[in-house]
């Protein structure tokens, strides 16, 4: 992807992302000037806990990772390489078995090496979440600016 | 020791050990982020496994409860230190502190040595006796 061509999310996962985002079968759903939302189906090949059939929160994880990120590129307007810093996750609640888990993800500050990143992810009902979210990612390029 | 099915899908392997296991995870397609690199995601979820059967070992050898208790996760905090290089990744957990009701685990991912880790996690869990 070039770095003038407009950040498109939803092109990003038109054809299934992959490595591993094609493992957890991770979709896009919408976005905004500086969020992005992404889709978690329920796969049994996901759970963490066989005797409650409830996700493992590493796909979780991966999901706020993906749509934190996508955020930083919106909010950027444009592609930009960069890593995860960190990313800390409150689990509030685990997820029903069964539902698709939607990660909500936004960039709310970008400095010239950092961004920083929060969200929410819920299965259904965003007034019920499953985990909150907060996080930074740093330029691993030039700098965002 | 049987594997929940996300720690089959990440393709790991245990090693037991005196204090913890440590778990390997082969690079392969299914961890891969942005090419020839590992996924942020894959790494966070390899350090979960870690932590929580750090945390599984502590209380199997804690009491006559220990074993049949189960564990909630509360948060996770992964802090990512170097890229994951196209190597195999091995991560171990360590129980900080073990409480009736709560656990504090740290978990460690390295692919070289285990003195220059790629990425670090530390995790609270709540403890159902």
């Amino acid at each position: 992807m070039s770095a003038l061509t407009p950040f498109d999310p939803e092109r990003l996962f038109a054809d299934g992302a992959r490595g591993h985002g094609g493992l957890l079968g991770i979709g896009y759903r919408d976005h905004g000037a500086d969020w992005c939302e992404l889709a978690l189906p329920y796969k049994a090949e996901l759970i963490g806990d066989p005797a409650s059939g409830v996700l493992a929160s590493g796909p979780i994880l991966a999901l706020m990772d993906m749509a934190t990120s996508c955020g930083v590129w919106l909010r950027l307007g444009v592609f930009h390489v960069h890593a995860t810093l960190d990313l800390r996750i409150d689990y509030l609640r685990p997820a029903t078995p069964g539902k698709t888990v939607i990660g909500h993800g936004e960039c709310y500050r970008i400095t010239r090496q950092i961004a920083f990143v929060r969200g929410h992810a819920h299965d259904g009902d965003p007034d019920d979440p499953i985990a909150h979210v907060a996080g930074t990612f740093m330029s691993t390029g030039k700098g965002y600016r | 020791m049987t594997l929940p099915p996300y720690a089959e899908a990440l393709g790991l392997i245990v090693e037991p050990g005196d204090v913890a296991p440590t778990y390997v995870m082969p690079f392969e397609h299914r961890v891969v982020g942005r090419p020839g690199f590992l996924h942020g995601g894959a790494l966070g979820g390899l350090l979960e496994m870690a932590a929580i059967g750090a945390l599984k070992q502590a209380l199997a050898g804690d009491g006559e409860d220990g074993g049949e208790a189960r564990i909630k996760p509360v948060n996770v905090t992964v802090d990512y230190m170097r890229g994951g290089r196209d190597k195999v990744t091995r991560a171990r957990g360590s129980v900080t502190r073990l409480g009736n009701r709560i656990a504090n685990v740290e978990a460690v991912a390295w692919q070289d040595e285990p003195g220059r880790p790629i990425a670090a996690a530390r995790m609270n869990y709540l403890i159902v006796r």
